[in-house]
């Protein structure tokens, strides 16, 4: 167990309340923790407090010492007497000490909030009842409590400023509406190092401006609209859309990338939806050890998939070439038929969206008839998670100085930004960070070890590691050892195995699943044999391609190194949550040779342009079921709005599939699925749906009445998960596996490795309108010196495992000659390093 | 006594004295640098600052915080340390650094290399204003000569010392007079105040131990170095030691700078020096510390106060960093605020809200109190208002704003009658 | 390299070697002087460029030149008469003189000659209170004080400068 350092403990009294906080608290965090809200606009309890807003003023006073003796001065009733200051003090700075006094609802305290907040109103707009902050505005609320009855301020003296500024294309701003807290440039340069956007100009001018190209682009612009204490800066998808007092709220989950961020989804009904609810916004929802109160823009915008216009509402056959809708029996049967007929001959294909329900019915219906379930990732690793995964009460956050870790293979806050945060957040409390990269990522600014190696030596750099402190391994490449002898991976490589706890975070960058399978191995090894494994806040942490695919390999599934192959000679491909043929023009072919196609989808996908039978499947707003994260935290989300259409949970699509071919599988609800899972799955096995929707109490708290406090994001009421145990957790052992490392491309010419896009083209983003101009185009990433020596300007031609097309080039000086990177879901051929000609 | 020549009172615009000091040659000449010299090869660091501490030198940029206690104040458990500069010069009234840089250079040099060497720093930055951008060229070529001379670089005098001095322009903002805005602004972010504490000797520049002082305070140390704590305490007053640049400006006949021993009075500094009040107007106010003070009403008992630290205090304002501005009977004090509120509307940061808020409020109030359109009421809201403001800003140019106001009003109320 | 630090290479690294390594950023306002020398305000262009030579956004950057009244995002007469007519200077006549002198060259505060020779303003405090009315100009190439003005003197350097443009 980790060691358990005593915190030392003050006690003092906000308000006559006695509240004992541990040192170095502020003053206005112990008085959140009696329910004492001190009111704040520029404090916010995940920032540096900075003092600015001065709305936090309160009295405070010491107890008095006598100078001469030391000793506590007394008053007559004998108790310490206390000094107050001449001036008021911001609680947001002022830190608590033992013995002091607070006073937050003196007359004068009182007195000076109303004056703050009288000049906060001098040239605010009053425009409460048409702002979307209106129901839920901190100044809004505190001028209920604090405010003049009638300004004072000549209201042609007011200054005016710009409205609806767009400072990106999803954050508006009204600067008449600010009021200078510098929370959101706060956030952006102290949380998420991305300061792209900034004051301008100087005193009452001060305006929140971006310079930047293009604009306020940051993968974490909607979490500063949450901070804005006022209605300055709104989403572009949710302005002028709603009300917050007439929207509900469901809890709910992203599955966009491995982290799992807890959502919560704001709903209402509308005319314009026929009465019906419809998802109006999302929010983050506080899970201190998954997302803590923040959520990347992928989660909070690209939802806008499930309403899009063009969901699929009703079964489809094609008949005469013509996909036709048909009811839902005849549809199943032919399914069913189709299924039963193929045998071993299926092959099934599942999307990392999905849940553990609607993967767990998929497996068992395909085994059942003995065909191929293939999870649609190009990761390998979860069984290895499994073995020496994060154990229970793991939590990122705990991690600091004399813990270590590895990220390797990632471009981190490309492919989970959460994951990004929270490294770069240990890191900032010292922790040691490793970062073993073929090229720059941002991830780099933070680390201490900065291991370079060429694209396909991913394991033997994590092996080079593992042999710089255990020299003694079999099997070890020239290339391991050439590594190895770098004196930076010693050096990594001790701190690492001297860590307290440590932690390997891989990816996929450059990685196919065979570069995959030997990186997952390698990084399994390197925790086994430093002892890291088995215990909270130690293990391996797979930065999943694909959001749910952790859940996926613990029902069963395993991705397909020879997919392509499966589906060209399938006789049933059945397609649930994926779009081969709109990510891979060479799975697009295979799908053209299968014989018979079922796509279980939302939307029109480019695979549905293949397929012969097309089941409508429901998203995640309206259904409930489990995922499980990249650190093994089973999660529950919950329905929102009802089902589109005749849509059907794709657990019950399959269920009913199953049934018709004699294999009973739960169909009616994602519960009843779960009880099948926990029976089946060890791991699984003390879980319910229960126990997933504990809560505990979470620090900082926020959703309350003062949402000036931590802001309006939701606080947890509907379940904060269970993190699984690992075998190794368990007990069981766990050995070096020794194994061949994956043989490296050969660099001849040219050669295209995969990377993977937070604002991919795949089938989330691609629905989501808001999200449209913030796709690139089909690109590649080339050194500046191939650029150079090509004559590459802005775009290119490409030839590929067979294809041809037309792309846009960006350069990339930290990339190495001869390497060129192409993403994965922009409809390019790209699973698996390749050669690859780059023309002008 | 041999050494630095000294005349009368004048310790630091001596260049009224030796017309040629600026010369490196003249100053040399007079023993100069020789100090540094001994400093360096053979004085304690904390030698150096208790002899400083014992002097009564007090920082002159306007706080009056003694300048060896600041210095003792670093924290020596933490590396490298800096001395910045503060040669922001912004306050209205106040044009002293300027020509000590200007005509008396190297004693400026002397002083602050003797600083940096007593607080452990090898980095002194000389923060200037942007508008000195010909005073700041004409101090790189002199720091130039100072590595010919040897006297900077490294392995002074054959110790392990180094030594090197850099200038930083600013580039217009008051707010960068202010410590820590001083050393954001050197930092490359915007010049906004930073919460104290910590206080720079703590963490300052770059988070490191770090002493701001004004021009004029060090200016003073290579004389004080050279010859004792006891001969400057023979200047001033017990409280304030030494002797003060005090920049007289206004309605008076000749204004400029005028080196006098602390404790001397109004009436001698505007009348014997400043050759009266233009016109033979009769004087109406004097405002002692730029635009941050309160006005005194220049009564024959306010002109009779000696100029110290703990003397102008008993007329209700601050010595601060001597700025005086003499105001005659033809100064209508409605004006007198509009232009004090319109420069620190100017020149507020931004960052915290009375100040930000305040100012822009009271501007919008003393413009029409001034231009017309006004009624007693808005009188009473511009009091009330700078009022508010009072005991609530981040720094104390939100306080500074306030005390023009104030004062005026309540000092000078007939000119309030609407 | 980008053209910008191509083209003051030598002096951006002297400029550079004043501040610790890993605290380039403080280069910020030595780089914006130059980056006026030319045009006499900053482009967007340029303040990518700093931004990139100093590893920090070119947001950052405006935000400098936001804050400080000497740094110009728009361009401006070639010659900046910025005349201190704040308190002190006011008492001694500042006033009078920036409006007689706007009056003389036609424009008002704030406002540049049609040539785009001259602009003049009204700034605050600038250290010279003795000696007023004054003036500094300011130009791409830097910040000269004129000081003990009248309107004489100054409208005969504004015709030198006229006299200096024929010229070259």
């Amino acid at each position: 167990m980790a060691e358990q350092v005593k915190e030392k403990m003050v006690t003092l009294t906000i308000d006559d309340v006695e509240v004992t906080v541990p040192e170095g608290t502020l003053v206005v965090d112990a008085a959140k923790m009696i329910g004492n809200d001190i009111p704040v606009f520029c404090y916010h309890p995940k920032m540096e407090p900075v003092g600015m807003c001065r709305m936090c003023l309160v009295d405070v006073g010491w107890p008095m010492t006598d100078r001469a003796t030391g000793q506590p001065v007394l008053s007559e009733d004998g108790k310490p007497q206390i000094q107050f200051g001449r001036t008021l003090v911001t609680g947001c700075t002022q830190v608590v000490s033992e013995g002091m006094v607070v006073l937050g609802y003196s007359e004068k305290v009182q007195k000076a909030r109303q004056d703050v907040l009288e000049f906060f109103l001098t040239s605010h707009p009053l425009d409460c009842p048409i702002c979307d902050k209106g129901g839920e505005c901190p100044l809004q609320n505190l001028t209920i409590d604090h405010g003049h009855g009638e300004s004072r301020f000549v209201f042609t003296d007011k200054k005016a400023g710009d409205k609806h500024v767009p400072l990106g294309d999803l954050i508006f701003l009204d600067r008449e509406r600010c009021i200078h807290c510098a929370r959101c440039t706060r956030f952006q340069s102290e949380i998420v190092d991305d300061p792209v956007i900034g004051f301008f100009n100087r005193g009452r001018s001060l305006e929140i401006t971006t310079w930047s190209e293009p604009g306020f682009d940051s993968y974490w612009s909607g979490n500063t609209t949450d901070i804005c204490p006022v209605g300055a800066l709104t989403t572009a998808d949710f302005r002028f859309g709603a009300r917050p007092w007439e929207m509900l709220a469901s809890a709910s989950l992203c599955t966009q990338c491995a982290v799992g961020c807890n959502l919560t989804l704001n709903t209402r009904r509308e005319a314009k939806s026929g009465g019906q609810l419809v998802v109006k916004r999302v929010m983050p929802r506080q899970n201190e050890q998954v997302n803590e109160t923040w959520i990347c823009d992928k989660g909070r915008f690209a939802y806008h998939y499930a309403s899009a216009d063009d969901r699929l509402t009703s079964p489809m056959v094609r008949k005469e070439g013509k996909l036709v809708p048909v009811s839902w029996e005849e549809a199943l049967d032919l399914a069913a038929e189709k299924i039963q007929a193929a045998g071993s001959q299926l092959v099934s294909v599942a999307g990392g969206r999905l849940s553990n329900e609607d993967f767990f019915n998929l497996q068992q219906l395909t085994q059942k008839v003995g065909g191929k379930a293939a999870l649609y990732s190009e990761m390998m690793g979860g069984d290895l998670t499994a073995k020496v995964g994060m154990g229970p009460d793991s939590n990122l956050a705990d991690l600091g100085g004399g813990d270590a870790i590895l990220v390797v293979a990632s471009d981190l806050e490309e492919e989970a930004p959460l994951y990004w945060l929270r490294v770069k957040q240990a890191a900032e409390r010292g922790a040691t960070l490793i970062v073993a990269n073929p090229r720059h990522t941002k991830t780099d600014r933070y680390a201490e070890f900065k291991i370079r190696y060429a694209y396909g030596q991913e394991a033997a750099s994590v092996m080079a590691l593992l042999s710089a402190i255990s020299p003694k391994q079999p099997n070890l490449s020239e290339t391991v050892k050439q590594l190895a002898r770098d004196g930076m991976v010693k050096a990594a490589a001790t701190a690492f195995a001297e860590a307290k706890n440590a932690v390997v975070l891989f990816g996929s960058e450059g990685t196919d699943l065979a570069a995959s399978t030997g990186l997952a191995k390698a990084c399994a090894n390197l925790l086994v044999a430093t002892g890291h494994t088995g215990r909270a806040n130690n293990g391996l942490i797979g930065v999943w391609d694909k959001g749910n695919a952790q859940g996926g390999w613990d029902m069963g599934l395993r991705p397909s190194s020879t997919l392509a192959d499966d589906l060209k000679a399938a006789k049933v491909a059945y397609l649930v949550a994926v779009d081969p043929a709109g990510d891979d023009p060479a799975l697009k072919q295979a799908l053209q040779a299968a014989e018979f196609v079922i796509v279980q989808e939302l939307h029109h996908a480019a695979s549905m342009e293949l397929a012969d039978l097309v089941l409508p499947a429901q998203s995640f707003t309206e259904r409930e079921g489990t995922t499980t994260n990249g650190e093994r935290r089973v999660q529950r989300f919950y329905p929102a709005v009802p089902a589109v259409g005749a849509t059907k949970a794709d657990f019950a699509i399959t269920g009913e599939i199953a049934g018709r071919l004699g294999l009973e599988l739960e169909k009616t609800a994602a519960g009843m699925v779960f009880y099948s899972i926990v029976s089946k799955f060890a791991d699984y096995a003390d879980l319910d749906y229960q126990k997933l929707a504990e809560v505990s109490q979470q620090w900082p708290i926020i959703g309350r009445d003062d949402l000036y406090y931590g802001g309006t994001g939701y606080a947890n009421l509907q379940g904060l998960g269970v993190q699984l145990e690992t075998a190794a957790g368990r007990g069981e052992p766990v050995s070096l596996e020794i194994f061949e490392l994956p043989a490296e491309t050969p660099a001849e010419g040219l050669v295209a490795y995969p990377v993977t896009r937070l604002y991919d083209q795949g089938n989330t983003m691609r629905f989501a309108a808001v999200m449209f101009p913030r796709i690139d185009e089909p690109f590649v990433v080339v050194s500046g010196a191939d650029a150079a020596k090509i004559g590459l300007n802005g775009s290119a031609n490409i030839e590929l495992n067979g294809f041809s097309a037309d792309v846009e080039v960006k350069i990339d000086e930290s990339l190495p000659q001869g390497v060129v990177l192409v993403p994965r879901s922009f409809g390019l051929p790209i699973t698996t390093p390749a050669p690859v000609a780059v023309k002008k | 006594m041999a050494g630095q020549k000294v005349t009368g009172h004048r310790l630091l615009l001596r260049h009224r004295d030796i017309p040629d000091i600026g010369q490196f040659d003249v100053y040399t000449g007079q023993g100069g640098f020789e100090t540094f010299k001994k400093v360096v090869t053979s004085m304690p660091p904390d030698e150096i600052k208790q002899i400083v501490l014992d002097s009564g030198l007090r920082g002159r940029g306007g706080a009056g915080f003694p300048a060896g206690r600041k210095w003792m104040f670093v924290d020596n458990n933490n590396w490298p340390h800096y001395l910045v500069v503060n040669a922001d010069e912004s306050e209205p009234g106040t044009f002293k650094d300027r020509e000590i840089m200007e005509k008396n250079p190297w004693q400026f040099f002397e002083g602050i290399m003797c600083t940096a060497f007593a607080i452990g720093a090898n980095d002194i930055y000389i923060y200037l204003r942007g508008e000195f951008w010909q005073v700041a060229h004409q101090l790189d070529q002199q720091i130039q000569k100072l590595h010919e001379e040897k006297l900077l670089g490294e392995n002074l005098f054959g110790t392990d010392y180094s030594l090197n001095i850099y200038t930083h322009l600013g580039a217009g903002a008051y707010i960068c007079g202010e410590e820590t805005a001083l050393l954001n602004s050197m930092e490359g972010i915007m010049g906004q105040p930073r919460l104290r504490p910590p206080f720079p000797p703590a963490v300052g520049l770059y988070n490191k131990p770090t002493v701001v002082n004004n021009v004029e305070t060090l200016a003073n140390v290579a004389l004080i170095l050279e010859k004792g704590a006891q001969w400057y305490r023979s200047f001033g007053t017990e409280e304030s030691a030494g002797t003060k640049v005090f920049s007289l400006s206004g309605k008076v006949n000749k204004p400029g700078n005028y080196e006098l021993p602390f404790g001397a009075t109004y009436r001698e500094l505007i009348y014997e020096y400043g050759g009266g009040i233009v016109n033979g107007n009769k004087i109406k106010g004097i405002m002692s510390a730029g635009a941050s003070s309160s006005v005194i009403v220049a009564t024959d008992e306010a002109l009779d106060t000696p100029m110290a630290y703990e003397t102008v205090r008993n007329l209700g304002a601050d010595l601060g960093s001597a700025s005086i501005i003499v105001l005659d009977e033809t100064v209508d004090m409605r004006w007198l605020v509009n232009k004090t509120i319109h420069f620190f509307k100017h020149e507020s940061c931004g960052k915290c809200t009375p100040c930000r808020e305040g100012n822009f409020w009271m501007q919008s109030l003393t413009e029409r109190i001034w231009k017309g359109g006004a009624s007693q009421n808005d009188v009473h809201l511009l009091q009330d208002v700078a009022t508010n403001m009072q005991g609530k800003c981040l720094c104390a140019l939100g306080e500074f704003s306030t005390m023009a106001v104030i004062s005026s009003i309540e000092r000078f109320s007939e000119d309030f009658k609407v | 390299m980008n053209a910008f630090q191509q083209k003051y290479a030598t002096e951006i690294e002297a400029i550079l070697s004043k501040y610790p390594a890993d605290r380039k950023r403080s280069a910020v306002m030595p780089l914006l002087y130059i980056a006026q020398r030319e045009g006499g305000y900053v482009t967007k262009k340029e303040m990518s460029e700093i931004a990139e030579i100093l590893d920090i956004t070119p947001t950052e950057v405006a935000s400098i030149i936001g804050f400080y009244t000497l740094y110009h995002e728009k361009p401006g007469g070639k010659y900046r008469i910025q005349v201190c007519n704040d308190l002190p200077c006011a008492l001694r006549g500042a006033d009078e003189f920036l409006e007689k002198l706007c009056e003389n060259v036609g424009i008002q505060v704030g406002e540049t000659t049609e040539d785009g020779l001259v602009t003049i303003e009204g700034v605050m405090c600038l250290a010279a209170c003795d000696k007023a009315p004054m003036f500094q100009v300011q130009t791409g190439e830097g910040i000269a004080y004129h000081e003990d003005q009248t309107l004489e003197s100054t409208m005969a350097l504004i015709e030198s400068w006229k006299q200096q443009e024929k010229e070259d």
